[in-house]
């Protein structure tokens, strides 16, 4: 059955706000710098679609040929393909990231998908993301994190779905900075933030012996 | 705090899951014949034993996966899990050098 589809790109997208744009200047305020330093910023409107398939069917080998690269198969892989990242949800569901704009991609999938039993939804407006950046940043989340974040267990391009205070989220550390995407639901971005930057404050001053 | 390993995501905190009961209860496949004390049987009642225990876990904040586990009711140890695929596993060494 044909599901309701929204063409964002028609709409009035000019009017849309995002999640956190009412504390974009407390994140910007908070940001601490120096060898401490930890940044706080909203990443608005990423195209984010959810992409359910049995991972060893053909429909999962054109959904591979559409997007260019191989599904990861393993909790905490990511793959990336020109812009679009794949992130692993569950054993026969993937998250595509994309820039903002980007409103083609579950269109592109479900026409790969070609009807057989799998699923690719737009679902840009259930998360938004939270890129947290910086030398401390690692020590930030790890105030209410439970997964082990060190790099020995944790990388760049690890992407995994838990918890950062009660706040269930994706993380995904992108690169060695670090810099991390948290991707919480957009009811409960508020609170994330705010406890973000409340766990960012006490970097401003000098470490204690 | 239990560590639980999920079957697809690994070791996760107790937190990160939901209860969901006994596992292998089978639907019954005579539902027409069945009589109130039958149903109730089916629907209410569980077992409860000192020991080993195959129960169902949800893996909510990560691949929101429902598996099973065994788990040792007295020491909280958990012995086993398992996707619902697989059989019940023949049980370990239980408790270790109890």
């Amino acid at each position: 059955m044909a599901e309701p589809t929204i063409d964002a790109g028609a709409g009035p997208v000019a009017l849309r706000t995002s999640p956190l744009a009412h504390l974009e200047a407390r994140m910007r305020a908070a940001a601490v710098t120096g060898a401490r330093g930890v940044r706080l910023a909203e990443w608005p409107f990423i195209t984010m679609v959810n992409l359910r398939v049995a991972p060893d069917s053909e429909a999962a080998d054109r959904i591979e040929k559409t997007l260019g690269a191989p599904l990861p198969r393993q909790c905490g892989q990511t793959a990336v393909s020109g812009s679009h990242t794949l992130l692993w949800l569950g054993p026969d569901e993937w998250l595509v990231v994309s820039p903002a704009g980007g409103t083609s991609v579950a269109a592109e999938l479900r026409e790969a998908l070609a009807g057989d039993p799998g699923s690719a939804v737009d679902v840009s407006a259930n998360r938004t993301t939270l890129e947290l950046s910086g030398a401390a940043a690692r020590q930030v989340l790890e105030k209410g994190c439970p997964l082990d974040l060190h790099p020995r267990a944790f990388g760049p391009g690890r992407a995994v779905s838990t918890t950062v205070g009660p706040v269930a989220v994706l993380l995904w550390q992108v690169d060695e900075a670090p810099t991390y995407r948290l991707f919480p639901r957009s009811s409960f971005a508020d609170y994330l933030a705010r406890w973000l930057i409340d766990a960012m404050s006490e970097y401003r001053a000098p470490a204690l012996p | 705090m239990l560590l639980i390993t999920c079957p697809w995501c690994g070791p996760r905190d107790e937190a990160e899951y939901h209860y969901g009961g006994q596992a292998h209860v089978p639907y019954p496949g005579n539902t027409a014949d069945l009589t109130d004390e039958e149903w109730a049987a089916y629907v209410f009642y569980r077992d409860n034993p000192k020991g080993p225990f195959a129960e169902r876990w949800m893996h909510g904040t990560g691949c929101r996966r429902w598996f099973n586990v065994l788990r040792d009711t007295t020491t909280y140890e958990v012995l086993a899990a398992y996707r619902l695929d697989e059989p019940r596993p023949a049980l370990p060494q239980a408790g270790g050098n109890r």
